[in-house]
C-alpha cells in the first residue's frame, strides 16, 4: 500500500480524478484529454506550491517516506555488477548495513550503506535501518579492502540511528563507531558520502567521513531526532515539528554549515515519485566529485579530509 | 550530594542552620548522611558504600595534577549560539554560573607525579558536560598541544553526550576530535582517556573511545543511548549493572576500573610506561 503523507493529500486526490478520467477514455472511448491536460498542470502547481514551502518537519517525514529509494534501490540503478560482501570477521552481519564491490561506469568502487527494508519482514531484518556494532566493523572491514586495492569508496547514508539495544551496547556500539570516525579520517583512498533520507546522529556519522558529503534535498542530517529533542526541551514529543525547526536539520542549514558539500536536486514531489530521476541526480553528482579527488596524492588527500574536519564548528573567543 | 537535608529533618543542638548544611551531606549511594569533612577528606567517595560522587573539573585537576603545576590553556574558547537555539543563551549563562568556568572542558598542562602531561577535564555542571563546538575545539587543540610538544594527553570524560542546542555542528565534533585522535595515534603520542560518571553517547561514541588506555571510575554510568531511549528499545532485558563501569569492563570496552583514591597512581604507572625505561 502507498503511504500519503499529510501534506501530500491534495496531489493524491488530484491522481485519483486523473487516473478515473484516464479509466474513462480507456474504457468508453470518450475523449477526456482537454480535462486530463488541465488537472494534471494543476498538479503541476500544486506540487511547486507545496515543495517550495516545505517546513522542516515536512521535510523530517519525506526523509522517512517508506517509498523513498533506499541504498540498495540507489545501487541498482547507479552501478554495475554489484557483488554484496558479508560480514565483520568477527561476530557476525547486520543487515542494517550492506557493502560490497560495484562498478561506477568503467570504474571500480567499494559501495557501502545503511538500508531500512520495505515490508514487516524485512524491516526486522534490517532492524529499521539502526546499525549494531557489526554493522560498522563490516563497514570498516570493506572500506580497508578498498583501501588495499586503491579503489574509491562511496557510502548512502540513510539511518534514524544506531541500534540502541543491550546486544550493541554489549560488543561495544559507542567504540564501533568512534573507530570508523577515526579510521576514516586516515583512510588512503578516496571518500563520497551521500545522505540519502535520515541521517541519525553518530550512527550517521559512523559512515559518513568523507571528502566530499553529498545531500538530498530533502533528506535530513541532525544531532538528535525531532521527537526526542521536543521530548527533552518541552517534555512532549508532539512538538517535534517546532524541534525539527529549531535543530536546523535541512539540507540548506547542512550546507551552511559547511558540513555538506552539495545539494543534490530530487524530482518534484520527492525522490520517491521518480526514484530513477534521483537516481540519475546521485550518478552525475558522484561522476563529478570522484575524478578531481582520484588525482590528489594520498597525503594531499588525506590532509585536505582533516583540514575539512578539524574546521567544523562555530564558537566565539571571550572578549573580558 | 543533596547538602541541606537535616535543614528539613531536624535540628541539632548547638549548630546554626547554615552550619549544618555545610557540616552534612547525603550519599547518592546509600542515601546515608556523611560528615561533609569526612566525606571531602575521601574524595567525594562515600567511605561506606564506596558510592564515587562527581567531581568538579577544578576538584579533579587538584586531585590529578601535582600542587600548582596547572596552567591552563585556551580558557578563551567559548561558546557561540550558531543556530539561534531556544532558550540556549539562558542555559549557556546558567551553565557558567552553575560550574563557575567559561565552558564545559577546562584544558592546560601540568606534571602528574613529575611527569609532563596535557590534562583536559569535563565539567558535568555545565550542560552535563555536553560536547558543542566549543568543547570540541579545546579537546582538539588540547590534543594538537599534545601532539606539537610530543607530551601524553589525559582526558577525563563527564558528558551527556553531543549538545543538542548546537545541531549538526555538535554532531561533527565527534569527527573532529576523532580526526586529532588519529593524528596522535600515528604519531604515536600517548593518549589516556579517563571515564567518570557520566561519559555517554557522543562523547562515547568518539574521542573517549579511542585512547591507548581507557580507564573508568567505579560505577560510572557509561553507555551509548541515553536510559530513556535505551530502555524503549530493548527486546532483551538489560543486565542490572548495564551501562555502568563494571558491565562496560566485563564486555571488554575498558582497560581497567580505578577507584579514586588510587587515580593517580595508577595514571601515574600507566604513563610511565609510556614514557619511562
Amino acid at each position: 500500500m502507498r503511504t500519503i503523507l499529510d501534506f501530500e493529500k491534495p496531489i493524491a486526490e488530484l491522481d485519483a480524478n486523473i487516473e478515473a478520467l484516464k479509466r474513462i477514455t480507456a474504457e468508453q472511448g470518450i475523449d477526456k484529454s482537454d480535462e486530463i491536460a488541465a488537472l494534471e498542470r494543476d498538479r503541476e502547481r500544486l506540487l511547486r506550491e507545496i515543495f517550495r514551502n516545505l517546513t522542516p518537519w515536512y521535510r523530517t517525514l519525506l526523509a522517512r517516506h517508506p517509498q523513498r529509494p533506499y541504498t540498495l534501490d540507489y545501487i541498482r540503478a547507479i552501478f554495475d555488477d554489484f557483488i554484496e560482501l558479508h560480514g565483520d570477521r568477527q561476530f557476525g552481519d547486520d543487515g542494517a548495513i550492506v557493502g560490497g564491490m560495484a562498478w561506477l561506469n568503467e570504474k571500480p568502487v567499494v559501495v557501502i550503506g545503511q538500508q531500512k527494508g520495505r515490508d514487516l519482514k524485512e524491516r526486522q531484518r534490517r532492524n529499521f535501518g539502526m546499525a549494531k556494532p557489526e554493522g560498522y566493523r563490516k563497514a570498516l572491514r570493506l572500506m580497508h579492502l578498498a583501501e588495499k586495492f586503491g579503489r574509491p569508496v562511496i557510502t548512502f547514508v540513510d539511518t534514524p540511528a544506531a541500534d540502541p539495544g543491550v546486544e550493541s551496547e554489549s560488543r561495544g556500539i559507542s567504540e564501533a563507531i568512534a573507530r570508523n570516525l577515526r579510521e576514516m579520517i586516515m583512510l588512503r583512498v578516496p571518500i563520497v558520502s551521500v545522505v540519502i533520507g535520515e541521517g541519525g546522529s553518530g550512527g550517521a556519522l559512523g559512515i559518513a567521513v568523507a571528502d566530499r558529503v553529498l545531500m538530498q534535498e530533502h533528506a535530513i542530517y541532525s544531532v538528535i531526532p525531532p521527537e526526542g529533542c521536543a521530548a527533552i526541551l518541552w517534555r512532549d514529543p508532539k512538538r517535534a515539528p517546532e524541534a525539527a525547526e529549531a535543530l536546523k536539520l535541512t539540507a540548506h542549514d547542512a550546507l551552511r554549515f559547511g558540513v555538506v558539500d552539495e545539494v543534490l536536486e530530487e524530482p518534484l514531489g520527492g525522490a520517491h515519485r521518480d526514484p530513477l530521476a534521483a537516481a540519475q541526480t546521485v550518478k552525475e553528482a558522484l561522476l563529478r566529485h570522484l575524478p578531481p579527488l582520484q588525482k590528489l596524492s594520498v597525503s594531499k588527500l588525506r590532509e585536505s579530509r582533516y583540514e575539512r574536519y578539524r574546521n567544523l564548528g562555530m564558537w566565539q573567543i571571550a572578549t573580558e | 550530594m543533596q547538602r541541606g537535608w537535616f535543614a528539613r529533618r531536624s535540628r541539632i543542638e548547638g549548630l546554626a542552620l547554615d552550619e549544618m548544611n555545610d557540616a552534612w551531606v547525603k550519599c547518592n549511594g546509600c542515601q546515608q548522611i556523611l560528615f561533609a569533612r569526612d566525606f571531602e577528606r575521601n574524595l567525594k567517595v562515600c567511605p561506606r558504600c564506596g558510592h564515587h560522587h562527581r567531581l568538579s573539573a577544578r576538584e579533579r585537576i587538584e586531585l590529578l595534577a601535582d600542587p600548582d603545576t596547572f596552567v591552563e590553556r585556551d580558557a578563551e574558547v567559548v561558546s557561540a549560539d550558531p543556530l539561534g537555539f531556544p532558550e540556549y543563551a539562558d542555559k549557556l549563562s546558567k551553565g557558567r554560573a552553575n560550574s563557575g568556568l567559561p565552558e564545559a572542558m577546562v584544558s592546560g598542562t601540568c606534571t602528574l607525579s613529575g611527569i609532563p602531561i596535557v590534562l583536559a577535564v569535563a565539567d558535568f555542571a555545565f550542560m552535563g558536560g555536553s560536547m558543542g563546538s566549543a568543547v570540541g575545539e579545546k579537546v582538539a587543540r588540547a590534543m594538537e598541544y599534545a601532539l606539537e610538544q610530543r607530551l601524553p594527553i589525559v582526558i577525563c570524560s563527564c558528558s551527556g553526550g553531543a549538545r543538542m542546542q548546537e545541531g549538526l555542528l555538535s554532531l561533527m565534533q565527534m569527527a573532529k576530535t576523532c580526526a586529532v585522535a588519529a593524528k596522535l595515534h600515528e604519531a604515536g603520542v600517548p593518549y589516556i582517556s579517563v571515564l567518570t560518571d557520566p561519559t555517554m553517547a557522543g562523547v562515547l561514541a568518539s574521542y573517549a573511545s579511542v585512547g591507548d588506555v581507557v580507564v573508568a571510575e567505579p560505577g560510572a554510568l557509561i553507555g551509548f543511548a541515553g536510559q530513556r531511549v535505551a530502555q524503549q528499545a530493548q527486546v532483551v532485558k538489560p543486565p542490572p549493572n548495564f551501562q555502568t563501569a563494571e558491565f562496560q569492563l566485563e564486555h571488554g570496552m575498558v582497560d581497567i576500573v580505578v577507584p579514586r583514591k588510587e587515580l593517580k597512581h595508577t595514571l601515574h604507572r600507566i604513563l610511565r610506561f609510556f614514557t619511562g625505561g
